[in-house]
């Protein structure tokens, strides 16, 4: 064993390591560890890596189900669909590489979750992602915007996967820390799954892909720090993808274990070599010994430390039955990429190290895996920042809620998202049923009856006054957005993204966050079968808004059951199912002191309506009822009686209603009148963001059916109006309150994001 | 009737391709890897979108010199039918087999939407069940593909009839506005000048199915079919 230099407290401080930690290190190994081990500890034993502040908390979440193949722990979920197929998905947070380096941060998280997929023998047939980025009047937060989506595309269009759906917020908290979360897809056969396992002693260890360099050394522990002045200087931490080279490392992976000669399969992620060796090993309760003399490098000079811990991109360690690895060299010849044998699977549980035949580190599997530290870290709840109770006005605010409806439509929050996904490629593999801009992404799965929907959703100023109800309606959301396009949700993935853990405030908002989604998850049935956790988004100790992302996989079967949310032509019935409001005075006062506080706002020119939703608190939500509203829409659907469906959400009933009328790839524009007892303040009632609502059309014959399944579902069911003419206009009575010419708001919601972009 | 879908290293439409032969079309089809030297006897050869090699050096450039590119050209020189979808157009115009090239798109972004083309020759064998100046919607999905030719050539493909499709208004006029990447002429295919090699950017294989909301794109496979028909059946 190579003894290097003395553990300082300066080395241990800069590879993020306690004294604590190291006392434990010192103990499992019975002695100093080198450098080398030092570094693989620091990576492994990294919040990234070990999950040592959340574990404890995801542990209360519903992981298992009738479909479930597969719950957390390898590197995606799998889910049964029914037939042969099965689906694995998974979402992935690359938040700090894209603060740092907008385009490669991004590119490279599409990568990472890419080959999360296909490692386990699923090819990608979908990826979406969650992004959120701070206000776009300030250029930096423009251009980490542009580089971002430029990112993705260019990763995800090369690949050759669609893009088809995610979601873009807006919001102050993320302007020196953007969320970039990305989710990917995969289908493959029940028979076909492989899992990272390094079983079978004596079995070759094989590497394939790109060489090893310098690249991204210590990417684990960046991500797992937070941001300061300084941060800028780590660019070198952040990798460099080749999507071509993806592509290549898909399809002959993909070959290759058609051989049957590959036992388990790994990707080289966050700690690259280090982690895919241990965890194999560590999964499998085995050993694994290489020799770094093998592993393929782009340059010279490099340590055993750097080889260990680089996180060059387009790298898989796979295991092969021994005497066949001839088979699997030849498919990676075939697409010319680098393969070759660097180690074999031991009996002893150990990651043994080698360098030229010289040990340079030792350390048991399980002391990185299984047994790294779990933290209880202290919680504390914070002191409620809510709005400053304000005498209430005799009268609610007189707003003209034709010009508030334009204003709102023009917000980067709620506007068409159009600029984002026309870069990327949303059609190739020719699965594309549902385009981006619906109220969720839609694919065929070829030569069945069956398709898949799929959303994403989260809202971090509900979570930043409630995390628990916030967690709760970013779950009650996603499974109503599936539910509009005629699918039943399945089974969920989640990205948390929240503020330094060390601090109590921000481990009761993940404690909160937790309890929330997996209340919501049970009543919704859709367990959690995987994701990611990303702490320490703080730039100089200002934290972001506590962001929970939910991916949820919905089945439409049959097909012909999928269902948009535009109005498909004149003369149908608009109805909303669930609830005009709801009786919450809480909400009812913020509501109206946040129209108080834009009202000078809605003719200027900044962003009424983030200003706005900012002010208002968190909707109030029951969990019941909203699954009594989903049950009836997908029975509506399911009936063939509802033409159209829209959730009703961001922006309230007359956004939702405006959005319905726009033009789209599958459907006319389309104008409405609606007549509705607005009480005595329209703009509440209006734009008032109340869960558990969905806009529905049908035709008139169909009225009674669809009247008897919200009885039996004991869900309200209220006659808005109709489907006609070229403007929206919305009637209280006799009082005209909205009456707009649908292309001239539809022309607002288009192109105001991308106006920005202009500039 | 035998349909060859070519895939060169970056490929990635090439599984839709083949999928719309065999199970759109129910045709025979067959996969040729980029090192074959032959052609497997195929009667229409498809080069496929994607990004071959990465797109790294310029759109198509190294793809010309793969050895399946030799085998196309003689057969194109046979009169064999060749048609290049997106970056396949680009290989195509890299192998000399179609005149121009492509720039970066005006928006120096890459656009992924629906568009509509004019057919502006129904006298091609890829369009010769297409209505002359009918409107087809079909979707593009590219980067470059902002055609561009001198003025000799320009005039050469006016006069000859070979620009095939042309960037539209959705009732079929020809505007600034409904040229979405900036190319010259609103040009969105050609054809070379004895008809039988085609290059279009926009993708008739993702505008073949209802389910995919669009089967517009379907003629243009339609018309390769009938095109070879008496060639078949004379066999």
């Amino acid at each position: 064993m190579i003894t290097e230099l003395e553990i300082t407290p300066e080395i241990l401080a800069r590879h993020n390591v306690t004294d604590e930690e190291y006392q434990r290190i010192v103990q499992v190994l019975g002695r100093q560890p080198n450098l080398t081990e030092l570094g693989i500890f620091s990576v492994m034993w990294s919040e990234h890596c070990s999950y040592k502040s959340s574990k404890v908390h995801l542990k209360r979440l519903p992981t298992t189900g009738a479909r479930v193949l597969q719950g957390p722990g390898e590197n995606a979920g799998i889910i049964d669909i029914g037939g042969d197929y099965a689906i694995a998905f998974k979402i992935e947070s690359h938040n700090h590489p894209s603060f740092i380096e907008p385009y490669q941060g991004a590119a490279t998280g599409v990568g990472g979750i890419l080959r999360d997929i296909f490692t386990m023998g699923a090819r990608p047939i979908a990826a979406m992602n969650s992004l959120r980025f701070g206000p776009l009047e300030q250029v930096k937060n423009r251009s980490i915007m542009d580089g971002v989506v430029a990112g993705i595309a260019g990763y995800g269009n090369c690949f050759g996967v669609p893009t088809i759906g995610g979601e873009v917020v807006f919001e102050e908290s993320y302007s020196g820390n953007p969320l970039v979360n990305a989710f990917a897809l995969g289908i493959f056969k029940k028979d076909q799954i492989f899992y990272g396992k390094a079983t079978g002693v004596g079995n070759p260890v094989i590497y394939v892909g790109s060489k090893t360099g310098r690249d991204g050394i210590h990417g684990a522990t960046m991500a797992s720090a937070e941001f300061d002045e300084e941060s800028e200087s780590k660019r070198p931490n952040v990798q460099v993808g080749d999507p071509f080279l993806e592509k290549l490392l898909l399809e002959a992976c993909l070959e290759a274990m058609k051989t049957g000669a590959i036992v388990g399969i790994q990707d080289m992620g966050a700690a690259g070599l280090t982690c895919s060796t241990c965890e194999m090993g560590g999964r499998a309760g085995t050993g694994i010994e290489i020799d770094l003399k093998y592993v393929p490098q782009r340059e010279s000079g490099m340590t055993p430390y750097e080889i260990m811990l680089s996180e060059s991109q387009e790298r898989m360690l796979l295991v092969a039955e021994k005497g066949r690895e001839e088979e699997v060299f030849q498919v990676f010849r075939k697409w010319e990429i680098d393969a070759v044998t660097v180690g074999r699977v031991t009996a002893d549980g150990l990651l043994r190290v080698k360098d030229h035949g010289v040990v340079v580190a030792q350390i048991p599997n399980a002391a990185l895996t299984d047994e790294a530290p779990v933290y209880q870290r202290p919680l504390r709840q914070p002191v409620v920042v809510s709005a400053t109770p304000r005498p209430a006005k005799s009268s609610p605010p007189k707003l003209a809620c034709g010009a508030v409806l334009r204003k709102f439509l023009s917000s980067p929050n709620l506007a068409s998202k159009e600029w984002v996904y026309q870069q990327y490629d949303h059609m190739v593999r020719t699965n594309t049923v549902q385009l981006p801009g619906g109220d969720a992404a839609v694919i065929r799965i070829k030569g069945t009856e069956k398709a898949l929907a799929m959303s994403l959703d989260g809202n971090g100023r509900y979570c930043r006054q409630d995390p628990r109800r916030g967690a709760q309606i970013a779950v009650a959301e996603c499974c109503r957005n599936l539910v509009c396009v005629g699918a039943l949700p399945l089974a969920a993935t989640n990205c948390l993204n929240f503020g330094n853990p060390q601090k109590p405030e921000i481990m009761w908002q993940f404690s909160e966050v937790i309890d929330g989604m997996a209340e919501a998850c049970r009543m919704f049935e859709t367990p959690v079968t995987g994701g990611n956790v990303s702490l320490y988004n703080e730039t100089l100790g200002e934290g972001i808004c506590p962001t929970p992302v939910i991916g949820i996989v919905g089945l439409i079967e049959p097909i012909r059951h999928t269902t948009g949310s535009w109005f498909t032509g004149d003369g149908q019935v608009v109805a909303l199912l669930g609830p005009l409001t709801a009786s919450s005075n809480e909400y009812q006062v913020t509501l109206e002191q946040a129209f108080s506080d834009i009202e000078p706002e809605v003719n200027g020119p900044g962003d009424a309506y983030t200003l706005w939703a900012n002010r208002l608190h968190c909707p109030p939500l029951d969990l019941r009822q909203e699954r009594r509203v989903q049950r009836a829409c997908l029975e509506g659907i399911q009936s063939g009686l509802i033409r159209a469906a829209h959730d009703c959400s961001d922006g309230g009933l007359a956004v939702a209603l405006a959005e319905m009328s726009f033009s789209s790839f599958h459907s006319m524009r389309q104008g409405a009148r609606i007549n509705l007892t607005a009480a005595e303040f329209p703009a509440g009632v209006l734009f008032g963001e109340y869960q558990s609502r969905i806009l529905v059309t049908l035709d008139e014959a169909h009225w009674a059916a669809l009247e008897k399944i919200a009885t039996e579902q004991e869900v309200e069911l209220l006659r808005l109006g109709s489907t006609g003419g070229e403007r929206l206009t919305i009637q209280d009575g006799g009082s005209v309150l909205i009456d707009e010419a649908v292309a001239e708001l539809e022309s607002i919601w288009k192109h105001s994001l991308g106006q920005y972009f202009q500039r | 009737m035998k349909f060859g879908v070519l895939i060169f290293p970056g490929s990635n439409c090439e599984h839709d391709a083949y999928h719309m032969v065999s199970k759109v079309l129910h045709l025979p089809v067959e996969f040729i890897w980029h090192q074959s030297k032959d052609l497997k006897g195929c009667d229409a050869i498809v080069v496929p979108g994607g990004f071959s090699y990465g797109d790294y050096l310029r759109t198509g450039a190294i793809a010309q010199f793969s050895p399946v590119m030799e085998a196309v050209r003689k057969f194109a020189a046979n009169g064999g039918l060749v048609i290049g979808i997106c970056n396949g157009f680009q290989i195509l115009l890299e192998s000399g087999l179609l005149p121009g090239a492509m720039l970066r798109n005006k928006g120096l972004k890459y656009v992924c939407r629906h568009v509509h083309v004019r057919v502006e020759s129904a006298e091609t064998p890829f369009t010769g069940s297409a209505r002359a100046a009918s409107v087809l919607q079909i979707p593009i999905g590219h980067m470059e593909g902002n055609y561009f030719v001198d003025d000799v050539t320009l005039r050469q493909l006016e006069e000859n009839r070979q620009v095939v499709f042309r960037y539209c208004t959705p009732n079929g006029q020809i505007t600034d506005e409904a040229n979405p990447n900036g190319s010259l002429a609103n040009i969105a295919g050609i054809c070379n000048a004895e008809r039988n090699v085609l290059g279009m950017m926009p993708h008739p294989e993702r505008a073949s199915e209802a389910v995919l909301g669009c089967d517009d794109g379907l003629v243009v496979f339609q018309s390769m079919v009938h095109s070879l028909e008496p060639l078949a059946a004379h066999r």
